[in-house]
């Protein structure tokens, strides 16, 4: 592989990460053009888009609220912070809010198991949390 | 054995954002005594003679890794940290980079000069996206003060934890989707962009400035025979003070667990993560080490009150999530893994079920391409020795005979 198209590959992701910044989501359309300016066919690209769990190939709230429900949080009840966030905002994990503030996922193991139950909202950790934390917690999100 | 800071040396010492304080504790006098006073290959010759292992889990001997690179015959080479912590349970890497990113820094260009590479990178979690702008500050600081002219760029990942896996790291580099590749050749022969390429774990790199420092013979002293140094834990789940600990290699579970975090009615320990053993209290005197239990370091404590299967269905739902999906073993077995111990986790568990996860265990151990596959079954293998009663508490009405 030459040098210019091992800077063209390692730019896919690259990019793909810079689109999911700006529009919160990497549509079909976003995909196929990042594929074309980088020579690749666009299946690839779609390939790498689906693979990690930052990138999103559907739209997304602004604010993505991520509770982590590995080992070390369920021995500290994060289900307990799952059910508060349900309540504040009115959706299960995996939806999205009807106003396009927040979604809201279970993810794995985000490095915080000495202060858990820990969430990420954006790239912000919160952490040693209880239920009555969650809602000013979220005001801060607009 | 005591806890000892080797690794953790520099941590809530120095002022992370703050080179000076960082170059008033000696730091970049490795870098410089290896430069002014040492060959490549003597570095080399210095960090086999200290035995020091990866510390990521496989254990690899480190100087081994590096000759390897040193003597592969390309004009370009690379050295990689992996600050991808992923594993269920961690967090010292994290701990670390917060608290001392120079040392990492400087160990890279140590490593560089050992190995003759072009340029080092640090490729770190998108989880840990916050550290980003300290890693970025501590290259330059590094660079304005003259200290640095070894190029370091920062990649971030973005949200794979296979990604730290080291062929799959180097992958995600490429752009690619991070899956495993398929092994010989190995990193230090045909790694990133098919160059020589040597991969190291954040906690390793660390211990280099102090071994060119004080001496192959000071850092070998510490440990166990087939273990050197120390290692560094993250302790969590039912414990009074979970945390980071750093202690000599070889010393007991008990020390860690009972004495520093102070764990009480300890049921089980899950050391080494998701793909980690299950140890229950009656082998709480095993010792940290190579030689018997150690992984990256991840240690979970349940007390009474918890159930293994809690254990196993939370490991297994995460390393199902989490198989890269390239090959079979390890798609296919952590889901069909994953669908018996959820019987197990709902109370609709079957008798003969307890046959087969020993099979399918053995296959998937064997048959897999990495890490991950091949210890997918551990905590199941574990739990079935160590708590089979708790298997048979979650027997279902139509599940047959009790065993």
């Amino acid at each position: 592989m030459s040098k210019v198209q091992e800077t063209k590959q390692t730019d896919l992701l690259e990019r793909l990460k810079q689109a999911q910044h700006r529009y919160g989501y990497l549509s079909e359309k976003t995909i196929a053009r990042i594929a074309k300016a980088l020579d690749m066919p666009i299946g690839e690209a779609y390939g790498v888009a689906t693979f990690y769990s930052f990138l999103d190939t559907k739209p997304q709230g602004r604010n993505i609220i991520r509770v982590c429900k590995s080992l070390p949080c369920f021995l500290k009840d994060y289900q307990m912070i799952t059910d508060s966030i349900e309540g504040e905002i009115g959706i299960k994990p995996g939806e999205t809010t009807p106003d396009g503030r927040f979604s809201f996922q279970l993810t794995n193991c985000i490095g915080a198991c000495d202060k858990a139950p820990a969430i990420m909202i954006n790239s912000d950790v919160h952490s040693d949390l209880t239920p009555d934390k969650i809602a000013q917690i979220l005001r801060a999100y607009k | 054995m005591p806890e000892k800071k080797v690794v953790l040396r520099n941590c809530r010492v120095i002022d992370p954002r703050q080179i000076d304080s960082y170059l008033a504790r000696d730091g970049f006098q490795a870098l410089k005594k290896a430069r002014d006073e040492m060959t490549p290959e003597q570095v080399i010759a210095e960090v086999k003679a200290s035995g020091l292992r990866g510390r990521g889990g496989a254990g690899f001997p480190c100087g081994l890794k590096w000759e390897l690179a040193r003597k592969s015959q390309e004009a370009e080479k690379y050295i990689i940290a992996n600050a991808d912590e992923g594993e269920m349970g961690t967090f010292k890497d994290r701990y670390i980079l917060e608290n001392d990113p120079f040392s990492l820094i400087e160990a890279l260009a140590i490593a560089g000069y050992a190995v003759g590479a072009e340029k080092g990178y640090i490729y770190l979690r998108a989880e840990y996206h916050n550290l980003l702008d300290l890693l970025t500050n501590a290259i330059k600081q590094a660079k304005q003060k003259g200290r640095l002219d070894f190029d370091i760029e920062l990649r971030e990942g973005a949200g794979a934890y296979v990604c730290g896996e080291e062929t799959a790291l180097m992958d995600s580099i490429e752009g690619k989707r991070g899956e495993i590749r398929y092994r010989p050749p190995y990193p230090p022969t045909k790694g990133l962009w098919q160059r020589p390429t040597v991969i190291n774990n954040v906690e390793t790199l660390m211990n280099i400035p102090p071994i060119i420092l004080n001496g192959a013979g000071w850092f070998s002293k510490m440990g166990t025979a087939e273990s050197k140094g120390t290692k560094v834990f993250s302790v969590s789940g039912d414990v009074n003070k979970p945390g980071v600990y750093e202690l000599v290699m070889g010393s007991s579970l008990r020390e860690l667990v009972a004495a520093l975090a102070q764990a009480e009615r300890v049921r089980m320990v899950q050391v080494g993560g998701a793909g980690g053993r299950i140890l229950p209290y009656a082998m709480i005197d095993t010792s940290l080490a190579y030689e018997s239990v150690l992984g990256a370091g991840a240690v979970i404590v349940l007390d009474e009150s918890r159930d293994a299967i809690d254990v196993v269905y939370k490991s297994l739902e995460f390393m199902a999530e989490e198989s890269c999906g390239k090959c079979a073993p390890c798609r296919e077995g952590t889901e069909v893994m994953m669908e018996i111990i959820g019987r197990f986790w709902r109370g609709e568990g079957e008798a003969r079920d307890l046959k087969i996860l020993p099979e399918l265990a053995e296959v998937m151990r064997l048959a897999s391409l990495c890490g991950l596959g091949q210890t997918t079954p551990t905590p199941v293998i574990d739990s079935l020795q160590y708590f089979s009663g708790d298997y048979q508490n979650k027997i279902g009405a139509k599940g047959g005979a009790r065993v």
